[in-house]
């Protein structure tokens, strides 16, 4: 596959990684945060922490809209399939989130709540054109590689005039929560000092390399956006590295092949049409974070579920012993938490980190447990 | 986040549509946050639309720079 | 029912495999259901037994000392009925074949039982079943008895099969997943992850064109001719639903040990993997359908592995990995990349996601 297999190559890893070796100043240690969970991902199942040194460590970040995604959320999303009745269409990802109850969209459906799983918001279209004596509800989740799409949506909606058709909007922006994290140790001690951030590689396609050069400058952080095949991992790695040893805070662009400055302007222009700032939004495990999600704009208000069906949202705690928020932040590991592993599975998730595959606990336990335990090989 | 695929662009179709190839599949998606994509581009797919395009300068430059055969410095802001 | 089939020809109109559906009267057990039997099964699968028109099939075996039998079963509830590459119909023959089979057994016959929604072109009905009766003859061994049911229209998929069959281990072979030693060899009959990938491409709303077609076949005779070579086998299985991963895992918590895979000899098929990227989904939870895993001594992988290759079934057979000690079980991969990765248990059904 062109553009993927290239990405992959294991010589050229072991080259980036020696390069890697060569250049970290062995006193230091080198705490950088990749933000995307598809980068998460990507550490994990290429073994990418095998190749780096033991001082260069990988702080999983929470870019990770299902795991970010409140209970509260999911719970609106199950009242509207099993109280109201209407057709729920959501990405596979969010079905077997555990909302309250005991209940995830997945045992919604099986008590009998039209639950369907679809690839693209177009399909949501499509099901809400095929049913029309039903109302049709789309759970919209997502940072900004996934926000035009539903954009798209809501103004195809709008132009065919369809009655019965709405989007639960739960889009989150990455600048906020990236702000976010890094104010934190202005304001909490336990707060992990991170050296760096790899930044998102298909939200970058959208909003470009501009909106990361305030991080740069008003927190003296480099950044360096990286495509996401390991190599483009490790290539970025290596670049922060080079930034931390220079002393330099910029952001840098290594999937050059896709990212420009400016990003996506028709997606852009399109979401700003569709979209306005909520003042501020919950997210899993950081809390309240300001002006980090959108919602539908007033004109739009036929097509916004919450309004269309009068929602209000409850937060909802998570497990008390559920370590997520400090990971999520970067300040624990999942191995710290009492409940990984033993409460907490990728079968059971109590946590937001281990319900969605890229969350930190889910990573660790599918791909990295073993490494927990001692294993002797023949 | 985001699974998102590289796919060549090898039918234009209507109403903003395309089908696109990735190492044999092939699939219809829109291009309509992509307009300007034309036959033989390569663009980003993630839930059936096209994000963006493949600049085939800049991948293969990404690559001599993973051998360090192309000593440019990288773009910074 | 009695040797003769109560059906009256000229007094009943034939079957209208056209436009006509199944309906209620045709499990009543009545005189519709008897001319479904005859008109379309037993015309199917026809051989001495059904002919008969019992409800059971009677036969007589003669074991050699040492000789086992084995059975086993197997519900089909696929959707789409119809994929690339097979159909229910032969997939639930395959299936069961491939279970007796991998017990290290010759089959010697199946049983077919059907639940069928009301309403189900008989058309579909008769397309299912001839393929049945084509994967029967292919493969050597009748489907000697069956049953049929009509559910209410609503409490189905279309059709349900169920099959059974049996079949006789020889003296000296004892294959099971608990068999698996230290130092073993990994050995695995082809490519993977193509029945999985067929039938999603057919699934409503992730439609996407590729050749993929599923791999569904009768592996009976490549085991036999495993076994002539091999006769002390280990383990055989054949990786279906939950694909690779799940079923090494599952051998290696049976067995208490551990394995080590190379993810570069694992072979996909290049449009396999690009649908996978493109859902999000890993090759090695995909179901397979017509590739088996073979776990036997170090002595022997080469000499299996030759063998496999001279079958169609098997000619790209290749050794994919060690057994390991290890008492938690983990099946660990050294990935093309470089770093080493676990291969753990699917966990819930894999979806196609969009992060």
């Amino acid at each position: 596959m062109k553009y993927i297999d290239e990405y992959r190559d294991g010589e050229l890893a072991q080259r980036i990684a020696e390069r890697i070796r060569n250049e970290v100043q062995p006193e230091r240690q080198y705490r950088f945060m990749e933000f995307c969970g598809g980068h998460t991902h990507a550490i994990s199942r290429y073994g990418v922490s095998d190749l780096l040194p033991a001082n260069v460590r990988m702080i999983h970040g929470p870019g990770c809209p299902v795991c970010v995604l409140p209970i509260g959320r999911i719970d609106l999303a199950v009242k509207l399939a099993l109280e109201d009745g209407a057709i729920l269409c959501s990405y596979g990802d969010t079905l077997r989130v555990p909302a309250s109850g005991g209940l995830s969209l997945l045992r919604a459906k099986a008590q009998g709540a039209d639950i369907r799983m679809i690839y693209s918001p177009s399909d949501a279209l499509k099901i809400a054109e095929a049913n029309p004596e039903r109302e049709v509800v789309f759970l919209a989740i997502g940072f900004e590689t996934t926000t035009p799409p539903t954009a798209l949506v809501i103004r195809d909606a709008a132009a065919r005039g369809l009655k019965n058709f709405s989007v639960l909007c739960c889009h989150v922006l990455t600048p906020a929560a990236i702000a976010h994290i890094l104010a934190a140790p202005e304001q909490d001690a336990a707060a992990v000092e991170l050296d760096g951030f790899v930044g998102p590689a298909h939200v970058s396609i959208i909003i470009g390399s501009e909106p990361y050069a305030e991080f740069a400058r008003q927190y003296r952080k480099p950044v360096v956006i990286a495509g996401f095949e390991p190599l483009d991992v490790m290539q970025a790695i290596l670049m922060l590295v080079r930034q931390v040893n220079e002393g330099r805070a910029e952001v840098e662009n290594e999937f050059v092949r896709a990212v420009g400055r400016n990003g996506n302007s028709a997606a852009l222009t399109l979401m700003d049409e569709i979209f306005e700032l909520r003042e501020s939004f919950e997210w899993r495990g950081l809390g309240e974070v300001p002006f980090s999600a959108l919602r539908i704009r007033a004109e739009f208000a036929a097509f916004d579920a919450e309004k269309r069906f009068d929602l209000h949202y409850r937060a909802v705690a998570d497990n008390k012993a559920c370590e997520c928020g400090p990971i999520l932040r970067g300040q624990k590991k999942p191995t710290d938490c009492r409940l990984f592993g033993s409460v907490c599975t990728p079968e059971n998730p109590m946590g937001s980190c281990m319900v969605s595959n890229e969350g930190a606990c889910a990573a660790h336990y599918a791909y990295g447990r073993y490494k927990d335990i001692e294993v002797v090989a023949v | 986040m985001c699974l998102a695929i590289p796919a060549r662009v090898i039918e234009l179709r209507d109403g903003g549509n395309a089908l696109v190839d990735l190492g044999g599949i092939r699939k219809e998606i829109s291009l309509a946050l992509v307009p300007q994509a034309k036959l033989d581009d390569y663009v980003i797919v993630h839930v059936g639309y096209a994000l963006g395009l493949i600049d085939p300068q800049e991948a293969l430059r990404t690559l001599e720079m993973f051998e360090e055969l192309d000593r440019l410095q990288p773009e910074a802001l | 029912m009695t040797g003769r089939s109560p059906v009256k020809r000229g007094y009943v109109r034939p079957l209208n495999f056209r436009d006509g559906v199944v309906d209620m009267g045709h499990g009543a057990g009545g005189r519709a259901s008897a001319q479904l039997i005859e008109e379309l099964f037993v015309a199917a699968f026809d051989n001495p037994w059904l002919r008969q028109g019992n409800d059971g099939a009677a036969f007589s075996l003669q074991l050699k000392p040492g000789e086992r039998m084995v059975m086993a079963t197997d519900a089909h509830v696929v959707s789409p009925l119809f994929f690339p590459g097979g159909d229910i119909g032969s997939l639930s023959v395959h299936g069961t074949l491939n279970d007796v089979a991998m017990g290290g057994a010759r089959p010697l016959y199946l049983s077919a039982s059907f639940i069928i929604e009301e309403g189900f072109a008989l058309a579909d009905l008769k397309r299912i079943v001839e393929s049945m009766g084509r994967a029967s003859r292919d493969a050597g061994v009748p489907i000697i008895t069956g049953d049929t049911k009509v559910v209410e229209r609503g409490s189905g998929d279309g059709v349900f099969i169920s099959t059974t069959g049996i079949g006789i281990i020889p003296n000296g072979v004892d294959t099971g997943g608990h068999r698996a030693r230290p130092g073993d060899a990994i050995l695995v009959s082809g490519s993977i992850g193509e029945h999985g990938v067929a039938i999603m491409s057919k699934r409503e709303g992730l439609e996407f064109e590729t050749e993929i077609l599923s791999d569904s076949a009768a592996l009976h005779g490549l085991v036999a001719q495993m076994l002539a070579v091999a006769p002390g086998l280990r383990v055989l299985r054949d990786p279906t639903r939950g694909g690779l991963a799940t079923t090494l895992n599952e051998i290696a918590g049976q067995s208490g040990v551990g394995m080590l895979l190379d993810e570069a000899a694992i072979l996909v098929q290049p449009q396999v993997e690009a649908a996978c990227e493109l859902l999000g989904l890993d090759p090695l939870y995909i179901a397979n359908e017509g590739k088996l895993i073979a776990i036997c001594a170090e002595e022997d992988a080469q000499p299996l592995l030759d063998c496999m290759r001279r079958n169609p079934l098997g000619e790209h057979a290749v050794r994919i990995g060690t057994v390991l000690e290890d008492a938690h079980g983990f099946v660990q991969m050294q990935t093309r990349f470089g770093g080493r990765r676990v291969v753990d248990w699917l966990s819930g059904e894999q979806l196609p996601r969009i992060c």
